[in-house]
């Protein structure tokens, strides 16, 4: 992008500077530190110039939106057409009650609903289960059978809202309960729009909700592609999750490249279960942090698109330009927020709303400022919508795209953050790939060394964290928050107990019997798990069934 | 010389969030003691069984699923059963509301660290607060 001869010029222009002008002031007035780093600990030089970017070539490393290599967005118009989707993650307690909450959000422009789980129901027990003593409806909704789901979704058209749902091991299972559910409001499987998580490699490095072993696991996922693309072809089918891991404490680099490592054993999954990359690959759709360090975490999404659409084109031969495209959902970072003088919390948001926006994300949600403390209460929850609200129509962001290309600074980092993930991703091919990476603990001890060193800085004082270890105040016990009725469980138990009563249990005990003979052998799971769900099998039989046939996972523990 | 501390950091509940664990992990063994992580989702009696058999001075249990009310007494429970609670020092830590802290210390956890809470000061409460002799 920039003339040779020009380049040299330049170069020398800024020694002179940083050995005249620059020297003079230091020796009068230090700079703050010795070293200066982002939020991941990279080295951050005084001044960005052409001369970082030298090799820069616009059409090749940039380009135009919604064109290879997508660096800019994947969209040709971007916010311009219609905003990011405002997404809030949300639910708790019981069905009912998440519904109420769901509505809500609705009434409140929210645009699209985002189900959280409790723990429970991601690990595949039903709420009569005696590991789930204590945890229903916890950290999310209980759904114990179709019945839940029915009353979770009462009143909201299957046809108009998309529904991201965060479920992993037994995401089949929620899935075909939701196209039951649109089925009974005469809504067919291909006007469903939305998103399954179902990315399990992430829960064995960082986030912990796993079942089954490795092998049946991808299994699963690879059932769900193929089923997809046939019957559910707007639906995303997968979620590749960066999030997680950089909630356990990795770099931005370690973001980008354990995500899309696990996105290269997905897709080779399913291209070795016989499916066509293209017919696919468009469904896969990814989900990152956006942490405090602004330009860091924009240079991170930009990266991130251009290093996914290189490995589909280059590493998959694939030919379609939507599977080259990496689409994402956002979350600002759960872990940047302090318990201390929580008010402070709606500013690290409200930055964060802005990397993820300025870093072309299709989808946010916005953490409430209470979450370091609890469950967010609705007040709270209207504030962190309304900051997405306030950067859509009032920052002016979004009004052109990817502003910040360009940026000296931000160009050097998004090539040092693929410089730094591709290494990784080469590392892990020699692992033999994420899922032996995982297994070998490789993946989750480099996350642990960076989260460890991250503690230690805060510790020392080295980084500031406002409120937190610096500028604290006296405070009173926040008031409140949000606390889930502890007789939820009991009311869960109590609606097992009423549809085992009301099903046809012979029925039942035949769609189990069938799909625990398909688990045997290699038959895509899909069709079989739909009929067991649509004469009210539970999850936990459901899933108890797989477990029989498939095993549980170890986890190999890492310190 | 006196033996070093020996700590079990375990993680009672169903949820995957075990930074915090694993940091305080680390920041004890790196001040000098000897740490035994049980994994994730262990229940009491899993945690009640390590204790014992690893013979340790400290239970450390970390949870945020929000069951600690649940969870965390019925651990401290089954030690007093054991007859090894006059032994162990519990503490407990992770998103717990402060409204919650009293009633987890009567019920027998010595301390509850919350976020934001630096490891020395774990540290320093473990040594000032152990039950038994090194």
């Amino acid at each position: 992008m920039f003339e040779k001869g020009k380049l040299e010029q330049l170069k020398k222009s800024k020694s002179d500077w940083n050995e005249g002008k620059v020297e003079k002031t230091l020796s009068k007035f230090p700079e703050r530190k010795q070293q200066f780093v982002t939020g991941s600990n990279e080295k951050v030089d005084r001044l960005y110039s052409p001369e970082e970017v030298g090799d820069l070539d616009y059409e090749r490393d940039l380009g135009f939106p919604g064109e290879y290599p997508f660096t800019r967005g994947v969209q040709p118009t971007m916010y311009r057409g219609k905003f990011w989707t405002m997404r809030q993650y949300a639910g708790f307690a019981t069905a009912e009650e998440s519904n109420k909450r769901y509505k809500y959000l609705l009434e409140q422009g929210q645009t699209g609903l985002s189900v959280a789980f409790d723990l429970p129901t991601q690990i595949g027990y039903d709420s009569d289960h005696q590991l789930s003593e204590g945890e229903v409806g916890k950290v999310g909704v209980a759904i114990d059978s179709l019945k839940d789901m029915e009353i979770l979704f009462d009143g909201i058209p299957l046809d108009k809202v998309s529904t991201s749902m965060t479920i992993n091991a037994p995401a089949s299972v929620l899935l075909a309960m939701y196209i039951a559910v649109g089925e009974k409001q005469g809504v067919s499987s291909d006007q469903l729009r939305g998103t399954i998580q179902n990315d399990i490699l992430k829960e064995y490095i960082a986030r912990g909700t796993y079942i089954f072993p490795t092998a049946p696991s991808m299994r699963l996922i690879t059932d769900i592609f193929e089923f997809c693309s046939k019957d559910v072809p707007n639906w995303n089918t997968i979620s590749i999750s960066g999030y997680h891991i950089r909630e356990a404490g990795s770099s931005a680099i370690q973001e980008v490249a354990f995500t899309l490592a696990n996105g290269i054993a997905y897709v080779e999954a399913a291209v070795k279960a016989g499916l066509d990359v293209d017919t696919f690959a468009p469904r896969l759709s990814f989900f990152f942090n956006a942490h405090n360090d602004l330009l860091e975490e924009v240079a991170k999404f930009r990266a991130a698109r251009r290093l996914w659409a290189k490995i589909m084109k280059e590493r998959f031969d694939a030919k379609s330009p939507k599977s080259m495209q990496l689409k994402f959902h956002t979350q600002t970072g759960g872990s940047t927020l302090t318990a201390q003088q929580p008010e402070n919390n709606i500013v690290r948001v409200a930055i964060q709303t802005l990397a993820a926006v300025l870093g072309g994300t299709q989808s946010l949600h916005t953490n409430s400022k209470d979450e370091a403390l609890a469950l967010p209460t609705e007040d709270s929850v209207r504030v962190a919508l309304r900051t997405q609200q306030i950067v859509a129509h009032e920052s002016g962001v979004a009004e052109t795209i990817d502003p910040l290309a360009g940026s000296y600074y931000v160009e050097s980092l998004t090539n040092s953050i693929e410089a730094g993930a591709m290494a990784y991703i080469e590392k892990i091919d020699l692992l033999g790939g994420a899922p032996e990476a995982i297994e070998k603990g490789y993946i989750q001890k480099e996350i642990m060394d960076s989260s460890y060193e991250y503690q230690k800085q805060v510790e020392s004082n080295e980084r500031i964290v406002v409120g937190m270890n610096k500028f604290q105040i006296k405070e009173e016990a926040p008031k409140g928050l949000l606390r889930v009725d502890p007789t939820v469980g009991e009311l869960q138990k109590q609606k097992i107990r009423n549809i085992k009563a009301e099903r046809n249990n012979t029925v039942v005990e035949e769609k189990l019997a069938k799909l625990k003979v398909a688990a045997e052998g290699t038959e895509n799971l899909m069709p079989y798990i739909i009929d067991a769900v649509k004469e009210y099998a539970t999850l936990g039989e459901i899933c108890g069934v797989l477990r029989e046939v498939f095993g549980e996972y170890q986890q190999s523990v890492i310190l | 010389m006196a033996r070093p501390i020996r700590v079990l950091v375990a993680k009672p509940g169903l949820d995957g969030h075990d930074r915090g664990a694993k940091v305080i992990a680390r920041a004890l063994r790196d001040a000098g003691m000897e740490v035994i992580y049980t994994g994730l989702r262990q229940t009491p009696e899993q945690i009640v069984q390590a204790a014992i058999q690893e013979d340790v001075d400290v239970v450390a249990l970390s949870i945020l699923s929000g069951a600690h009310n649940h969870l965390l007494p019925k651990v401290v429970d089954l030690l007093k059963s054991e007859e090894v609670y006059d032994d162990m020092l519990v503490i407990g830590g992770g998103v717990i509301p402060d409204e919650d802290i009293q009633g987890l210390k009567e019920s027998g956890l010595a301390g509850i660290f919350t976020p934001g809470t630096p490891t020395q000061v774990t540290i320093d409460f473990i040594k000032e607060n152990l039950k038994r002799e090194l």
